[in-house]
């Protein structure tokens, strides 16, 4: 097997992504740990593009970085718990046990099953548009994405409503709608 | 070409980071950081899966997409969670809210 | 392998070239703001060094390198450092799809003037303004003072409140040309430009962009007068400079990107094929300084929104008339009645 670039730029994204998954997990600073959390996601969206996916690397960036990771931030700071005293972990050498028996089991799975294993064929090249039928295909994932769609705005006024400030405290000001 | 066992070894490896994070991290941000970890490592398999078994179904992008949306909704009423808890209990240690047991 | 070491070199040449170009554009927009503000409000501006000025932007420079570069006592030193850096990449690398012009040969090489021409590329400059705001909150937070922290967060809220708006505007060009390849979008536009056949997307876009690049009337997170210059107030020296640099990097960048969606970008009419297709870069080139031109022209027309207006206007106004217009669009181009330019 020889090394090509492609090689290279597979190693530098990996590292980014596990080191950065290690980071997110062992750093005690919240602000460091959402941080590496950004560099692990973007390890991710080279992957995609090294799996010919860019349409799914840049909505990577766009949900993952530009939104969620935003929103984690945010709430770091709003919360100001960026130091605050988070107490020892209980159980360290149970749960790294567990983790690493998964992980070798997993390893076992994958090398057993998949190792070696190349493309079987080319992506082809209106794969972006493929994706944009089948979601309003209503044989493929018209329902799933209006799902989804209605999920979204779920958590949306959810979100709203949890987070807000000024909850009504009594009675009084609940209003008259729908007293029952 | 990179075999698909590498991605495959990376997506795991992050997975089990991700399940570390959430049985040993005690504040609920780090807890939700590391369960977006476990979303990415999936995601990261479907996609290679899609890529080496089954480029011409999209199927694989498809389900990734999805991911995308359950974790965007996932992560707002989570965080809007924690701050309503927050600002109620000015706390956010997983082991701390125990208001509901007894 | 040779084809790939020429591939290498033609990316090497062409990312430093647009590096070089929006470090020197940097440069002559401050010259350019200040003297055209100057003029509508009755000024001179500076006159001092060089001709009209024009050595202006490198005395500014000089005396940045040589400022002293004070970190406050409480700041967290990485990210205080790393800010400045994580606001300028975005910056940077948003034109890396934006085509300069059609094919050329130079010296018996043919090349296309434009770095990477990927068939994401509207989306690869939506995702890349949705990370430009980690610079400004991580400043904000880093400098551990209330004001910085406030304009911080400000310019949060504000990028992610008009970043919606802006992706529903850039979608109506997108459904006009079926790609979102930049230069399909570009190609479409040969016969009329978008701005006219989309004119509520290109004014939705255009404002927003002025609230991307934290631009008057939206300037408020860094409003000098509330804030005391917002994210940026403990920040001096080449630190401060590389705030200043990536927001008028940022304003070569979005104007580039507003020529390319909405003004057909390189193309002029078929003018763009003179000169042996160096009159693209050349035409694009008087399309940003017009659009640059006209930024300054708001500036020194507006006056600063208040925050809940900002945030209501955002919300109430700008997303629900650009998801009407990307709807009534849709329905037009499914029915007909406007061509689709696939």
């Amino acid at each position: 097997m020889s090394l090509t670039p492609l090689h290279a730029i597979f190693a530098l994204m990996s590292l980014f992504t596990v080191g950065g998954a290690v980071g997110v997990v062992l750093n005690r600073n919240l602000i460091y740990a959402a941080m590496y959390l950004v560099l692990s996601l973007f390890g991710i969206a080279g992957l995609f593009i090294l799996l010919e996916a860019p349409f799914l690397a840049a909505v990577q960036i766009l949900v993952y970085v530009g939104a969620i990771s935003v929103l984690i931030t945010i709430t770091v700071m709003v919360t100001r718990c960026v130091f605050c005293k988070e107490p020892p972990p209980r159980q360290l050498t149970l749960v790294a046990v567990m983790a690493a028996l998964v992980m070798v089991t997993l390893g076992f799975v994958i090398m057993t099953r998949f190792g070696g294993l190349t493309p079987a064929a080319d992506v082809p090249a209106d794969s972006i548009e493929q994706l944009g039928v089948a979601f309003v295909n209503p044989q493929a994932y018209l329902v799933p994405f209006e799902v989804a769609s209605i999920l979204l705005l779920g958590a949306l006024i959810g979100a709203i409503f949890i987070a807000r400030d000024d909850l009504p405290r009594d009675e009084e000001a609940v209003g008259g709608d729908d007293h029952a | 070409m990179i075999p698909l066992h590498w991605f495959l070894l990376v997506a795991a490896g992050m997975f089990c980071l991700g399940l570390f994070g959430v049985l040993i991290r005690r504040n609920v941000v780090a807890i939700l950081m590391s369960i977006e970890l476990m979303l990415n490592a999936v995601n990261l398999n479907l996609v290679a899966f899609w890529r080496y078994l089954a480029p011409e179904h999209i199927n694989g992008q498809m389900f990734a997409v999805f991911v995308f949306a359950v974790a965007a909704a996932e992560v707002s009423v989570g965080l809007a969670l924690i701050i309503s808890i927050y600002r109620n209990r000015d706390d956010v240690n997983a082991g701390d809210l125990n208001l509901l047991k007894w | 392998m040779s084809d790939f070491v020429i591939f290498l070199i033609d990316a090497a040449v062409k990312a430093v070239l647009i590096i070089v170009g929006l470090v020197l554009g940097f440069a002559y927009t401050t010259w350019l703001e200040r003297r055209f503000i100057a003029r509508l409000q009755s000024r001179v501006g500076p006159n001092r060094a060089g001709p009209a000025g024009l050595l202006q932007p490198w005395a500014d420079a000089l005396k940045l390198f040589f400022k002293e570069d004070i970190m406050p006592t409480d700041a967290d030193r990485i990210i205080y450092t790393l800010a400045p850096a994580v606001t300028s990449v975005p910056a940077l690398i948003v034109l890396g799809v934006v085509p300069f012009g059609g094919q050329i040969s130079l010296f018996g090489y043919q090349t296309t003037l434009g770095l990477a021409d990927i068939n994401v590329g509207v989306l690869y400059i939506v995702a890349v303004t949705s990370i430009a705001v980690y610079g400004v909150v991580l400043a904000g937070w880093a400098s551990s003072n209330k004001y910085a922290m406030m304009g911080g967060l400000r310019a949060t809220a504000q990028m992610i409140s008009y970043e919606l708006a802006m992706g529903l505007a850039i979608l109506a060009p997108v459904m006009m040309a079926a790609s979102m390849s930049m230069s399909d979008i570009i190609d479409a536009q040969q016969n009329i430009w978008f701005v006219f056949l989309q004119p509520i997307a290109a004014v939705i876009f255009y404002i927003t962009i002025l609230a991307e690049t934290n631009r008057s009337p939206f300037d408020l997170p860094e409003a000098e007068q509330e804030l005391v210059a917002g994210y940026h107030t403990e920040y001096s020296g080449m630190k401060f400079a590389s705030f200043f640099m990536a927001e008028y990097m940022k304003m070569i960048a979005v104007s580039a990107i507003f020529s390319a969606l909405f003004l057909g970008g390189y193309r002029f009419f078929g003018l763009e094929n003179l000169l042996g297709g160096w009159m693209g870069p050349i035409i694009l080139f008087v399309k940003i300084v017009a659009s640059l031109a006209f930024m300054v022209w708001i500036r020194a027309t507006l006056p600063r929104f208040r925050y809940d207006k900002l945030m209501a206007f955002g919300w109430k106004v700008l997303l629900p008339l650009s998801l009407a217009n990307a709807v009534v669009t849709a329905v037009l181009i499914v029915l007909d009645i406007i061509p689709s330019f696939a």
